[in-house]
This record gives structure tokens, C-alpha cells and sequence, in this order.
């Protein structure tokens, strides 16, 4: 069987090489975990305090580096630990201040981002930083790839669960307060998937590219459809089919894993503003339809 | 939810209540009750403190001074529609959904929709008018649709107490006859409406009693005696007078937080 998979040129590095095999896992989980996540935080118009918070996570990983090198446990620790507390810092100062939302997360992140280069730059070489900012998706080993789908799968399992809490808490969190206690663990539940899977996607794709398998796919898939359940699952294929194509590009091109995902799914995003039902030229051509009718 | 025939017993009382934003007053010292079934209009010019009292009873608005109680009502049992919606429109969603969260109350977070409640989400969307749109994106609806559409929620709130604040403020004439006609029913079935509002010729038709209200209370009872030219005229006299007074109490709060 599998020597029949390994002549499909499409499908043949996967076969014969392990570190594909596990790249593609490793992507596919973070399809599944992250890419959801990344569809609210693009409807609640937050898809750059996504980009914000990957930042926020970097000195807390450094640290982790700083403790114990380039360990698991400690980065990932670290990492979950600064997130979090970014995350509900900038909250409070927000609430709590003049200082508006998006200011308030931009100055902690900022702060973050800084003392994390620092603190790298300290003790480690600018590969460390590079493995960091960047990630190693064709480079996860066995507990790296467990981490990454214990993370995804509690993600998975929590957005189910929370779902009607978290579309609900996005269209119309107004209504969710008078109806419901609810609210504020919606938000920061959110914030907490949000933190768990940028961690579990840093340490594949980086602190940098993260946010990409998120976001890319998001906005991709609501360039076709206009209903929260179909635009999940919409998504999380765009993810999908985004991985294996950057992956395979990677392998044959000889490029960087993390941008090349990446860039597929910008590709795939550039592919949905020209074609996509919803897209720009779309709504052209149907109002251009429109008036010749 | 069982309606109560009674028209006597109370359902919000208020003593000596000032209800306002960051200590500055925007209603202030009123006294009085509201009878359960009651279809009650609130009346005035703007700044009147109108959607404040809406603010105060639906609890959102803390009073400042004196007392605000719901009697044999809960708080999450209320029914509110604010002046601004504060729907985010352009979220991807379908009539249907949109409507169906006014079940919150009977399903949470958890519970399934099963048939039953399939079939009530469909005939609140029926009763307003929206008929054969269930599966349209909300951000696809026009404004009269949409308050349709909120006017669906509404009844699948079940709610024993209505505030509406100015629900008709951009909608035509058709939407207006519509929506007025489904207040009347709830009223009918003995919930109690309270409903901000402008248009005072729809009051006079509409609501037997009205409140109108100038930073305090100016006239309280039925409608047509209500809104004399009198009263009104006070009404406005009050309003504008306070207003460089309300000026220079915002000014002084902007100076203070800054």
C-alpha cells in the first residue's frame, strides 16, 4: 500500500520521509485547533490582537529558554504564562484607564515582544531566535507533536462546547449580559484558546507565522459563505488544503516550511477575493448584472 | 410565562430614584409605580432622561440615589430593546439563529433545539412578517426587516416585562403598523410593555397611558390628558432650561477624568 502511495508524486514525501509525515500531523492539528479561533477572532474584529498576543507570548518562552534551553515544557509554560497575563493585564488597563483597547494591547505587546529578544539574545544564538520567531515545523519531534494535539484537541473540545457562548458573545454580547451570567467567561475563555494555540503554534510555525494559520483561512472562507457553521468548516479545509500545498512547495522548492504555508494561504486569500461568492469583484459583477437586467 | 389579569399589583416601583452617568443626574426624584399589564408610554424632549429610566429598569443603570424594585419579575426575565442595536450586523449569521437566541432562557448554552422549539422559532418569524427569509443573513435584511427581526427575539423571550426603546426610529409606515399591532398583543396577554417614544399622535392611538418626562416627572396617567399642549410645553421649558446647566456638569466630569 504504501508503496503504491509512494509513487503519487503528490503524496510520496510524505511516505518516505517521517519529518514530513509529522509536519503535516502537526498542521493539520493546529488546522483544526487554531483556524476556528482565528474565524472569532476575525468577527469580533480582532485579528490583530491575534498578532499582538503571538508577540506577547515570545518573552515568556524566552524565559523558559533562558531556565532550561531549548526545553519543551519549560518554553511552553512560559509562553501560556506570558500570554495570559497579557492578556488580562491589557484587559484591566483597558477597562480600568483612558487607555483605550487596542493601545492598551499594543504597549504590553511591544514591551513583550522587546524583553523577549533581549532575553534571547542574552543567552542564545540567532538560530535559537530563529527556531523561536519563526518555528520548525519540519523539526517536531514526538512530545512537540503531543503537546500540539493535546492543545488543539482541548481547543477543539471547548469551542464545541462553548459555541452558542462564543457566536453569541460575537454578534451580540449586549444581548449575552441581559440574558446571561456567561459573558465574561466567553471572553476570556476565548482569550485562553486564543493563548493555548498560539503556544501550540508557536512551537511549529513560530511566534511570527502563528497567527497566519488563523487568520489566512478565516478571511478566506468569508469571502464564500455568510453563515457561522458552514464558514468554520470552510475554513478549517482552506487550513488544511493550505498545509499540505506548503508543505509539499517547501519540499520541492527547497523553501522555509512556516512562510510557505503561509504564503499558500495568502495565496488561497488572494484566490477568494477574485472568486470568492462574497468577494470585490463578485459583488461587481452582480450589481453590473443588476442594472442590465 | 402566565400572564396575570390583575392590573393592580405592581411590577416595578421606584422611590426618590435618580438614575445618571458618572454622578451627574439624568433623571432625578421620582416616586410612582407601574401596574403589571400595563401598556405605558414614556414621553419627552431629548436629554428628558427617557432611555435612562429604561437603563435603570432593566438594571443596567445603577440608581445613584433612592430605590428601583422589580417586583415578581427577575432581572434576566426582562426583554430589552435598545434605542441603538447593538447587534453586530455584518456577523455571519441567518435570520433563523438570530431569532432563535431569544430562547436563551429555556435552552443556555447547552440545551438542543429540538422540534418543538424549531416550530416556535418559526412561527415568531411568521408573526412578524418574515416569512420565507428565515435562512437570509441578517446583514442582508433592511432596517425594517431587522427590527422585524428583533420583534421575533422579543417573542421568544416570552418575557412578563417589554422595554422598547424608540423601536421605530427608522422604519416605515408598514413596519410601524406591524409591530404596533404585535405590542398590542402582548399587552392582550397581560405582559406589561413599557415603550420609549416620539411619535405622540401613535401614543394617543396606541398607548392608554403615558409618562412624560423632563428630568422628572411632568404628568403621569392617561395619554390624552397627558399630552396637553400644557404639559408639553412645560416639558420642553424644563428640558431646555437644564440643558447649559447638564452642559456644565459634562464639561466639569470631561475636566475631572482627564
Amino acid at each position: 500500500m504504501s508503496e503504491l502511495l509512494a509513487n503519487v508524486p503528490l503524496l510520496s514525501p510524505f511516505v518516505e520521509f517521517g519529518f514530513m509525515r509529522r509536519a503535516l500531523a502537526g498542521c493539520l492539528a493546529l488546522s483544526l485547533g487554531a483556524t476556528p479561533v482565528g474565524v472569532f477572532l476575525m468577527l469580533r474584529r480582532m485579528s490583530l490582537a491575534g498578532d499582538a498576543m503571538s508577540h506577547a507570548i515570545l518573552p515568556g518562552a524566552a524565559v523558559g529558554y533562558l531556565i532550561a534551553g531549548l526545553s519543551l515544557p519549560a518554553m511552553t509554560i512560559g509562553g501560556l504564562v506570558a500570554g495570559l497575563s497579557v492578556a488580562v493585564l491589557s484587559g484591566g488597563v483597558a477597562r480600568n484607564s483612558v487607555i483605550k483597547e487596542d493601545a492598551s494591547l499594543a504597549t504590553f505587546y511591544l514591551i513583550s515582544l522587546s524583553a523577549g529578544v533581549l532575553i534571547i539574545s542574552l543567552r542564545g544564538s540567532s538560530v535559537d531566535l530563529l527556531h523561536v520567531l519563526f518555528g520548525s515545523v519540519l523539526a517536531l519531534d514526538d512530545a512537540t507533536l503531543l503537546l500540539l494535539a493535546a492543545f488543539t484537541s482541548l481547543s477543539v473540545v471547548a469551542l464545541a462546547l462553548g459555541l452558542r457562548l462564543f457566536v453569541l458573545e460575537g454578534c451580540d454580547p449586549a444581548f449575552l449580559a441581559r440574558v446571561s451570567r456567561l459573558g465574561p467567561l466567553a471572553h476570556y475563555g476565548f482569550m485562553v484558546l486564543l493563548v493555548l494555540n498560539l503556544v501550540a503554534g508557536f512551537h511549529a510555525l513560530g511566534t511570527l507565522m502563528a497567527v497566519g494559520i488563523m487568520i489566512l483561512p478565516a478571511a478566506a472562507a468569508r469571502l464564500w459563505v455568510c453563515n457561522i457553521g458552514p464558514l468554520l468548516l470552510i475554513a478549517v479545509l482552506i487550513a488544511i488544503a493550505g498545509s499540505f500545498v506548503g508543505l509539499l512547495l517547501s519540499y520541492y522548492m527547497n523553501l522555509p516550511a512556516g512562510p510557505a504555508i503561509v504564503l499558500t494561504l495568502g495565496g488561497l486569500y488572494a484566490l477568494s477575493l477574485a472568486l470568492g461568492t462574497l468577494g470585490p469583484l463578485a459583488s461587481r459583477w452582480r450589481s453590473g448584472w443588476h442594472f442590465e437586467r | 410565562m402566565s400572564p396575570s389579569s390583575s392590573t393592580s399589583r405592581a411590577i416595578v416601583r421606584f422611590a426618590n430614584l435618580t438614575l445618571g452617568y458618572n454622578r451627574h443626574p439624568a433623571v432625578h426624584h421620582l416616586h410612582g409605580e407601574i401596574a403589571a399589564g400595563s401598556l405605558l408610554a414614556i414621553v419627552g424632549p431629548n436629554g428628558a432622561g427617557k432611555s435612562t429610566l429604561l437603563k435603570g429598569i432593566s438594571g443596567e443603570l445603577r440608581p445613584l440615589q433612592g430605590s428601583l424594585e422589580l417586583l415578581g419579575v427577575q432581572r434576566r426575565q426582562i426583554a430589552y430593546l435598545t434605542q441603538q442595536l447593538t447587534l453586530d450586523s455584518s456577523f455571519p449569521m441567518v435570520v433563523h439563529d438570530f431569532v432563535a437566541m431569544g430562547l436563551w432562557h429555556e435552552i443556555g448554552a447547552f440545551g438542543s433545539v429540538h422540534r418543538a422549539l424549531r416550530r416556535r422559532i418559526d412561527a415568531a418569524i411568521d408573526l412578524v412578517g418574515l416569512h420565507g427569509l428565515e435562512s437570509r443573513p441578517i446583514g442582508a435584511l433592511s432596517g425594517g426587516q431587522l427590527q422585524r427581526a428583533h420583534f421575533a427575539r422579543v417573542v421568544l423571550q416570552d418575557a412578563p416585562l417589554v422595554l422598547l426603546d424608540e423601536p421605530y426610529g427608522a422604519i416605515d409606515a408598514a413596519s410601524v403598523r406591524d409591530l404596533a399591532a404585535l405590542v398590542r398583543h402582548w399587552h392582550d396577554e397581560g405582559r406589561t410593555v413599557i415603550a420609549v417614544l416620539h411619535d405622540l399622535e401613535h401614543v394617543r392611538q396606541e398607548y392608554p397611558e403615558t409618562l412624560l418626562l423632563a428630568r422628572e416627572i411632568i404628568a403621569r396617567g392617561d395619554s390624552a390628558s397627558v399630552l396637553s399642549d400644557e404639559n408639553l410645553l412645560r416639558a420642553r421649558q424644563i428640558a431646555e432650561g437644564g440643558g447649559d446647566e447638564a452642559h456644565a456638569a459634562i464639561c466639569h466630569a470631561n475636566q475631572e477624568s482627564g
